[in-house]
């Protein structure tokens, strides 16, 4: 078996009368993403609060590169860099001021701080916003400031929660690119998303998060394989929809769901595509307005994998 | 560096970042630079005008080492504010999951809160000084006066950082500032004890605050001195040192312990 850098067995957590994580086991390879995909209130930021010593868990154990998270919380404050939904940055200081005041308290010195914030505010294009106070940052601008911090001492082990949850498309992307940066420096990742096409572009392997435990756990290749993607028909008026079904049970196996003029089948066979599915809809007399084959949203990989739709639980 | 080593330097980072705070919005330390005209001026020419100083004197002589002692106390609430509103920011749970010393944090605060207080004290003097307010008995005598001062400010920080790790929000902090106004008018202050209900002079005379006014006004040389025979009144400066060493030494380690454990639950 590959070395795990990351492990927690058997976390359980409770907050009063919610209980957060229920055995949840995860195990990450170093050197690789691990995206930890659920909804909100499944538990990912309460695990990931567990690894980075900052929730003691009620039971079970987890430990980084083999120092345990509770005994030896220092010795895992050494490895580890954290960066989140909340961007954990003063927003009473400059961007500058932050990233050399975390230099500083890592112990790097004060020239080695100062120089180390000025190397990453170039790399992560920050410089002209350096001295700005953090309060005037775009959200955008906050996370990578926030994900810059987490980097000071090239940690080998990084968690990124939900590092793009409310950020605009472009910020996103760019966020994507240095996570991407990073890994090909050979950090481990441990990412925390609600997209599945997050976890899918950035993640080796993707643990999927229910109810504070982990139910599917594989790459990302062979969970959409199981899931399988998803082919829309929209068609023009809803006189058309039996005919629509009828022609993608036929053309995919799969029993169809009908919303208002959108009839959409999962897809298990890489032989269907979009050229087939044109030609089955004509022959079967249907005038599709669109179609589409499209990768299985959060919702319906839960649909798939527990039989109920993702219901959302109150985030502890 | 050993580990105390750089538990200080910790420490002095932390002071550091909330000294830049208040240099980026120096916005947040108008309350501490006109609060001491607002005081003198209400209490030394309003309640003044009615208030007779035991054995004599000029009232507003009487009043600068009590309104000392008050900006002493008020510390308590400037670090709650302060320690409340930061402990719910993500910042803490980075400076959380970072190898620093755990007792950084609220060391930081009370050091930059004690560097404010100074700064208040001394825009305090100066106003005293401007109404009349003189010291009389030399600079080793003045300078203890202030050295007292301080040592209860910083007492009184470390009480701010615990009960602001303990109030959780910036809204409940700023709903508990009402009741350290009567901690303050509790003593001998603003008016001599002598006037008081039996039952409420033992109480203001046990009150760290008024240990602090007399130690005040005994080292200063201002008129005002107690008639009482209790012992923290006749021996004010030993009584305010206790008293700070006192509060220090039962709430510095349950503030850590408090800052340790906050959120690990």
């Amino acid at each position: 078996m590959v070395d795990s850098i990351v492990v927690a067995e058997g976390l359980h957590k409770r907050f009063g009368t919610t209980e957060a994580l229920r055995s949840l086991d995860l195990r990450v390879t170093e050197g690789t993403v691990c995206g930890v995909l659920g909804p909100n209130g499944a538990g990912k930021t309460t695990a990931v609060r567990v690894l980075c010593t900052l929730l003691v868990p009620d039971q079970g154990s987890a430990s980084i590169a083999g120092r345990d998270v509770v005994r030896d919380a220092d010795g895992v404050r050494k490895l580890i860099g954290l960066a989140g939904q909340h961007a954990a940055v003063d927003e009473k200081l400059t961007g500058r001021e932050n990233l050399v005041m975390f230099g500083r308290l890592y112990h790097l010195g004060e020239r080695r701080a100062q120089a180390r914030a000025d190397e990453l505010l170039e790399r992560f294009d920050l410089t002209d916003a350096a001295g700005r106070l953090v309060r005037g940052y775009s959200g955008g601008m906050r996370r990578r400031l926030d994900l810059i911090a987490s980097l000071i001492t090239a940690p080998p082990v990084l968690f990124l929660d939900e590092p793009t949850t409310g950020l605009d498309p472009r910020s996103r992307n760019e966020i994507w690119s240095s996570v991407r940066e990073l890994v090909a420096g050979g950090t481990t990742v441990v990412l925390t998303t609600q997209y599945l096409d997050e976890a899918d572009r950035l993640a080796d392997d993707i643990a999927v998060v229910d109810h504070g435990r982990v139910i599917a756990s594989d790459s990302p290749e062979r969970l959409k394989a199981v899931i399988g993607s998803r082919l829309d028909v929209v068609v023009s008026t809803v006189d058309d929809t039996p005919a629509a079904a009828a022609a993608l049970a036929r053309l995919t196996g799969n029993e169809p769901t009908v919303d208002g003029t959108t009839v959409s089948a999962a897809v298990h066979e890489r032989a269907v595509s979009l050229l087939t599915a044109v030609r089955e809809m004509d022959a079967a007399g249907v005038a599709a307005v669109d179609v589409a084959l499209r990768e299985p949203s959060l919702d319906e990989v839960f649909l798939a994998l527990t039989g109920k739709p993702a219901e959302e639980e109150v985030a502890a | 560096m050993n580990a105390m080593g750089w538990a200080l330097a910790d420490g002095w980072t932390v002071m550091r970042r909330n000294l830049t705070h208040l240099r980026h919005s120096p916005g947040e330390m108008v309350g501490v630079l006109i609060s001491p005209v607002i005081m003198i001026v209400i209490f030394g020419y309003i309640f003044g005008s009615a208030i007779p100083v035991p054995g004599g004197g000029n009232y507003r002589e009487f009043l600068m080492p009590g309104l000392f002692a008050m900006g002493a106390t008020a510390a308590v609430m400037v670090t709650i504010a302060r320690v409340a509103a930061d402990n719910g920011k993500g910042v803490m749970d980075r400076y959380r999951s970072m190898p620093m010393a755990r007792s950084a944090v609220p060391f930081g605060h009370t050091g930059a809160d004690l560097v404010v207080g100074a700064v208040g004290m001394a825009i305090m003097a100066i106003a005293g000084l401007i109404v009349g307010w003189r010291v009389h008995n030399g600079l080793w005598s003045t300078l203890a006066g202030f050295g007292v001062l301080l040592l209860f400010t910083y007492a009184f920080n470390w009480l701010g950082v615990l009960l602001g790790l303990l109030v959780r929000n910036e809204e409940t902090a700023d709903r508990l500032t009402p009741l350290f106004f009567p901690v303050t008018m509790l003593s001998n202050t603003f008016v001599p004890t002598e006037g008081m209900p039996s039952w409420l002079r033992t109480i203001a005379e046990w009150n760290p605050v008024s240990a602090l006014v007399a130690a005040c006004r005994q080292l200063f040389g201002n008129p005002g001195a107690p008639v009482s025979d209790v012992w923290p009144l006749t021996h004010p400066v030993a009584a305010t040192i206790l008293w700070s060493l006192l509060l220090l030494a039962v709430v510095v380690p349950l503030a850590t312990h408090r800052y340790r454990i906050a959120g690990r639950r």
